[in-house]
């Protein structure tokens, strides 16, 4: 006797629901989340450590969560910006999730932060599948691991609102060919901005902190390829949660987006129509 | 390895809807895998079987099906196989495709019970898959 069940549940539906409400829920207290993803060693924690030192210079109020499986040395070199920061072991997790990042900013995250940048395990592989009710998400490569990492890890890249190169300073020496690496971009994630920068002399210093101020401003932010999963898919899961929305600058605007030449073309949904369309799925 | 969270997220929505069925043993959970998706079916078949123990689904097949991505260009009325790694600019006009109609999809699709005690034999169903 068997009985065969027609289940329609996407896995990560409930991951999915845990982000949008803490999307909403920061949104309402005017906290705005970054994720940034990158393989170990490609150089968040520097690239975060300049950025938060420039925040706090401009009275930016910012915040850094920090995940890794053992130690706690990346908060230990946040905290030196004299920004709020808080370390997160996740026992051999290898990835955040939205309800854990939520239970960690519970009685934490202080009052009117405005940024609040979320520094994920390195791994290019299980961060891509959870939404962490981010409104920006950037993966970092560094130039010494090779051009083709947007091929090789494409649901990190395809999914990324932002691409940040790390480690020019050794462009020379890796003979790192940023034309082919902004190829391999736009082959999975046409129309992405991608951002050079060193933590060595200081190529690209304040960048990043100006892409997450103007996200948290409700100014537009990329919306790639892969999380335009529209209609077909119904809303699966995924970074972004997009609707089938219509191109305000019509198709026009994604002709430079192929051939990996890099110019914002600013489509894409702003902070506040994410969560207009929160509310109005909720 | 996320494939092992992957597998208890599919185990825990399983056990709910065999609550709701009054299911007392799973002979067989259907999976729809993305290429996109970013999991490796078989390590979540792996991580299946390990996180089954001792639950209602002990004993149960994951069976994966894989979904290739494929994605459209409205103004070309164009659809094509993004391949591996994909390629999401339009082979026509060379601009970005509008939308991924397919591929990241990790999705439960059905669930066979198999009545009678947890742990007792699981019957076979008539014009069972292979
Ligand atoms: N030359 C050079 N080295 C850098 C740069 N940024 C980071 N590094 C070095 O790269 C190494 C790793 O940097 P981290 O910032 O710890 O990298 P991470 O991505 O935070 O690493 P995990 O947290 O372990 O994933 C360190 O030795 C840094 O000093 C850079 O711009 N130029
Ligand atoms: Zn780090
Ligand atoms: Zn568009
Ligand atoms: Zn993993
Ligand atoms: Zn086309």
């Amino acid at each position: 006797m068997c009985r065969v069940v027609d289940l329609q549940q996407a896995v990560l539906a409930g991951n999915d629901l845990r982000a949008r409400q803490l999307r909403a829920d920061l949104a309402a207290r005017g906290t705005t989340v970054v994720n940034l993803l990158s393989s170990p060693g490609s150089g968040k924690t520097a690239l975060l450590e300049q950025e938060l030192a420039l925040a706090r210079e401009r009275g930016t109020r910012i915040a850094a969560l920090t995940a890794d499986l053992a130690t706690e040395n990346d908060a230990i070199r946040l905290a030196r910006s004299g920004a709020p920061v808080k370390q997160v072991l996740t026992d051999g997790l290898c990835h955040l999730e939205a309800g854990m990042l939520a239970r960690h900013l519970d009685g934490w995250l202080p009052d009117a932060t405005e940024l609040l940048f979320v520094e994920n395990v390195g791994n290019l592989v299980c961060p891509a599948s959870y939404d962490l009710g981010e409104t920006l998400r950037v993966v970092l490569a560094s130039v010494t691991e090779g051009e083709d990492k947007p091929l090789k890890y494409p649901t990190a890249f395809g999914l990324a609102n932002l691409v940040v190169v790390t480690k020019m300073d050794l462009a020379g020496p890796a003979a790192f060919d940023e034309a082919a690496f902004r190829s391999h971009v736009a082959q999975v994630n046409p129309g992405v901005e991608v951002l050079l920068t060193s933590v060595r002399g200081g190529l690209g210093a304040g960048e990043l902190l100006a892409r997450a101020t103007a996200a948290a401003a409700g100014g537009p932010v990329h919306t790639p390829v892969m999380s335009r999963t529209g209609t077909a898919q119904g809303h699966l899961h995924g970074h972004g949660h997009v609707h089938d929305h219509e191109h305000p600058y019509g198709h026009g605007a994604h002709l430079d987006g192929c051939d990996g030449a890099d110019h914002p073309h600013g489509h894409g949904q702003s902070a506040a129509d994410r969560l207009a369309a929160v509310t109005a799925e909720s | 390895m996320h494939e092992l969270s992957i597998a208890m997220a599919v185990i825990g929505q399983v056990e709910e809807a065999a609550r709701t069925a009054g299911a007392t043993a799973v002979h067989t959970v259907h999976l729809q895998v993305g290429e996109l998706a970013g999991v490796v079916p078989d390590a979540l078949e792996f991580g299946f079987g390990l996180a089954c123990a001792g639950t209602v689904l002990e004993g149960a097949r994951l069976v994966t099906e894989t979904v290739p991505g494929r994605a459209r260009c409205r103004p070309c009325a164009d659809e094509w196989a993004v391949g591996m790694p994909p390629d999401l600019c339009c082979p026509l006009c060379g601009t970005a495709a509008d939308e991924l109609l397919s591929g990241r999809e990790l999705q439960i699709t059905g669930v066979r019970f198999a009545d009678g005690t947890a742990g007792g034999p699981v019957l076979e169903p008539t014009g069972g898959e292979r």
